[in-house]
């Protein structure tokens, strides 16, 4: 009977432990076996801890060259997206205009289309067009498919957005481009920062619009891929580790930020 | 107030149209320097587009606003001496209440803005709260941080758009009274906007009575009350009582008027209808201006008042006063608000009575509008 209220009691901390075990595993193993010492070309069975790997990260031919164009790819798409999705966010919820609701239903196509289909689409324009296929079709291409989740983000945040604030600055002697700069921009900047952050993440690991579009350019996930059909070198598992480890820094350091913040302001 | 017009307020035929829709028609208002202006209307009757046009908010369609002798009609918002207290405040979120309060000034160039700040949220009585984002707030601390955040810029009028609408009533009356202190002390035109009949007559000097995008009536708290000049304005601001009256003679400078079966006398400069023999009239009558008298003792009212005849359908013990509704045959529902001092235990529900008031007390209306305009306007307020 104790056990059994016991159980009652705790049931929801259970559920949400087991639920974070479930989300968590993936990563782990990835760490583990980032101190792995494979025998042969694969690291699927754990054999003996080193740290071999995490000392020469870049030991494997390519890895770091293909992370590298990842993290610019990522970095331009990025900044493209979030420019671009934040004009559109702000023109769709503020303006009317026409085909206002066109554009407002067609700039969630890219979210909604399977990625093959996209991808398979997006090669036959850029042959047509007689496009060198490389690093900037792979840019405009993630351009493309990033711009409507950062319309999705900031839309959601300009639209919760009482106009009366930016009418109050301009009553408080705020031109145009201050109130833009002192009132819209900090209130409308949490959903432009998540609108950028899911646009990394999402260029950072696409594969399958980029492989039909690199040419012979090769990004990181391509870089995994290849290689998992020859064999896996462990760097792989260190840079996942470290790419995990460098995002859970930076979300407790924003909180840190942000505590201490608010307490100096109480 | 003073002989300075700077601070003058000029709407000269201001006009406001959406499509087909027209907000305010045009209209003409002059609010003198350092006055308690407000305008006073249902939701929807103009009150709101006229503040704005003020503030350069909205764009008039025709028409001039003047600031003292300064046309502003064509400044925008930014470059105007006017500041304004919002409905639901508009604070900003991101901005702690000292840099909330700070803003104007700031965006004026102005460095130095630490003392002016501090004795501003003094005045408001929130020193302690500099720190605290506007969410940390009391609805009642938010709407006081606006006043200060607006009368920093020290404006040339100050405008305020309901902005007690959000507060519960005893927070209301609270502030109703501090916004009068702190426009004593500042001296500053203020614009009030409000749908509240109570609000407006305790804290203007000046009330214009909007309907429909027109100003029904102008003129002080007092004046409005007791001579409204049409039965919106009588409804609108408290409860009047109508017969419809037919003009019988005229002696000296009253008019004598027959409903059902008596006589009513009204004086002629209350009546603003055309008072030519055998012409329809509206008498009004307040419902605290009549007394009660059982017909019993109908013989001890004195000569001389406005007398009717009814019986009490229904009483209402509110404390201070008790509220009647008498079916008379001249008006089915007449409202009379007697006071607790000597209360006639004979007056309940079924008892026959007579209402009898003092002629000087009587208003006369043109009988060709509705008796009940402005009724449930004013009663949802």
């Amino acid at each position: 009977m104790t056990f059994v209220n016991w159980l009652k009691r705790n049931l929801v901390v259970i559920a949400g432990l087991l639920t974070l075990a479930y989300l968590l595993l993936p990563n782990i193993v990835v760490t583990v076996f980032s101190f792995n010492q494979p025998k042969g070309r694969f690291n699927y069975e754990w054999q003996e801890f080193s740290t071999a790997a995490w000392k020469d990260p870049c030991g494997v031919s390519d890895l770091c060259g293909s992370l590298s164009v990842s993290l610019q790819i990522a970095f331009w798409a990025t900044l493209g997206a979030t420019l671009l999705g934040t004009m559109i966010a702000f023109a769709l919820v503020r303006y009317r205009f026409r085909a206002r609701g066109a554009v407002n239903s067609l700039i969630f196509l890219p979210m909604a289309m399977p990625e093959v289909v996209m991808a398979a689409s997006l090669l036959t324009l850029f042959l047509n067009m007689g496009a060198q296929l490389g690093f900037w079709t792979v840019l405009i291409a993630h351009i493309m498919f990033c711009l409507s989740f950062v319309v999705t983000a900031v839309k959601a945040r300009v639209m919760s957005m009482d106009p009366r604030l930016e009418q109050a600055a301009q009553d408080l002697y705020a031109g145009p481009f201050q109130t833009f700069l002192r009132v819209t921009l900090p209130i409308a900047a949490p959903g432009i920062a998540a609108g950028a952050l899911l646009a990394f993440a999402l260029s950072f690991d696409d594969f399958i619009i980029t492989n039909f579009n690199a040419g012979s350019t090769v990004t990181f996930p391509m870089f995994v891929w290849g290689s998992a059909q020859r064999g896996t070198p462990v760097q792989i598992n260190v840079i996942g580790t470290a790419m995990f480890v460098v995002a859970v820094l930076l979300v407790l350091a924003s909180m840190v930020i942000g505590n201490r913040r608010n307490k100096q302001k109480a | 107030m003073t002989n300075d017009t700077s601070g003058d307020v000029r709407l000269s035929g201001i006009t406001k149209t959406y499509g087909s829709f027209t907000a305010v028609h045009p209209l003409d208002l002059t609010v003198p320097q350092g006055s308690f202006f407000a305008l006073l209307g249902a939701s929807g009757c103009g009150k709101t587009t006229t503040l704005r046009m003020i503030a350069g908010l909205e764009e008039p369609t025709g028409g001039t606003v003047h600031l003292g002798d300064q046309d502003v009609t064509a400044l925008p918002p930014y470059k105007r001496p006017v500041n304004t207290v919002f409905q639901s405040y508009a604070l900003f979120p991101h901005l702690d209440i000292f840099e909330n309060v700070a803003f104007g000034l700031r965006r004026r160039g102005i460095k130095s803005v630490k003392k002016q700040v501090e004795e501003m949220l003094d005045l408001v009585q929130l020193g302690e709260q500099a720190r605290k984002k506007p969410h940390q707030l009391s609805g009642g601390q938010q709407q006081r941080v606006a006043v200060a955040r607006a009368l920093i810029n020290h404006p040339k009028v100050l405008l305020l758009d309901e902005p007690l609408g959000a507060l519960d009533l005893k927070l209301r009356r609270q502030m109703q009274l501090e916004l009068k202190r702190i426009q004593t002390e500042v001296g500053i035109t203020f614009i009030h906007v409000t749908h509240d009949q109570e609000e407006a007559m305790t804290m203007a000097d000046t009330v214009a009575v909007m309907n429909a995008g027109r100003v029904e009536q102008l003129g002080s708290p007092t004046d409005l009350y007791e001579n409204p000049r049409t039965t919106f304005v009588a409804n609108f601001l408290g409860t009047s009582n109508f017969i419809e009256a037919e003009v019988d003679a005229r002696s000296g400078d009253d008019i004598v008027l027959k409903a059902g079966g008596g006589k009513l006398v009204l004086p002629g400069a209350r009546c603003g209808a055309p008072t030519s023999t055998g012409g329809k009239v509206l008498v009004g009558v307040r419902p605290e201006k009549i007394s009660l008298t059982h017909a019993d003792e109908a013989g001890e009212i004195p000569e001389g008042r406005n007398r009717i005849t009814g019986k009490i359908a229904d009483s209402s013990f509110i404390g201070v006063s008790t509220q009647y509704v008498v079916d008379s045959p001249v008006c089915p529902d007449f409202e009379v608000y007697a006071q607790n001092i000597d209360r006639d235990p004979r007056l309940v529900p079924g008892a026959d009575v007579v209402l009898h008031w003092n002629p000087a007390h009587t208003f006369g209306l043109d009988a060709a509008q509705d008796i009940d305009a402005g009724v449930d306007e004013g009663a949802a307020s």
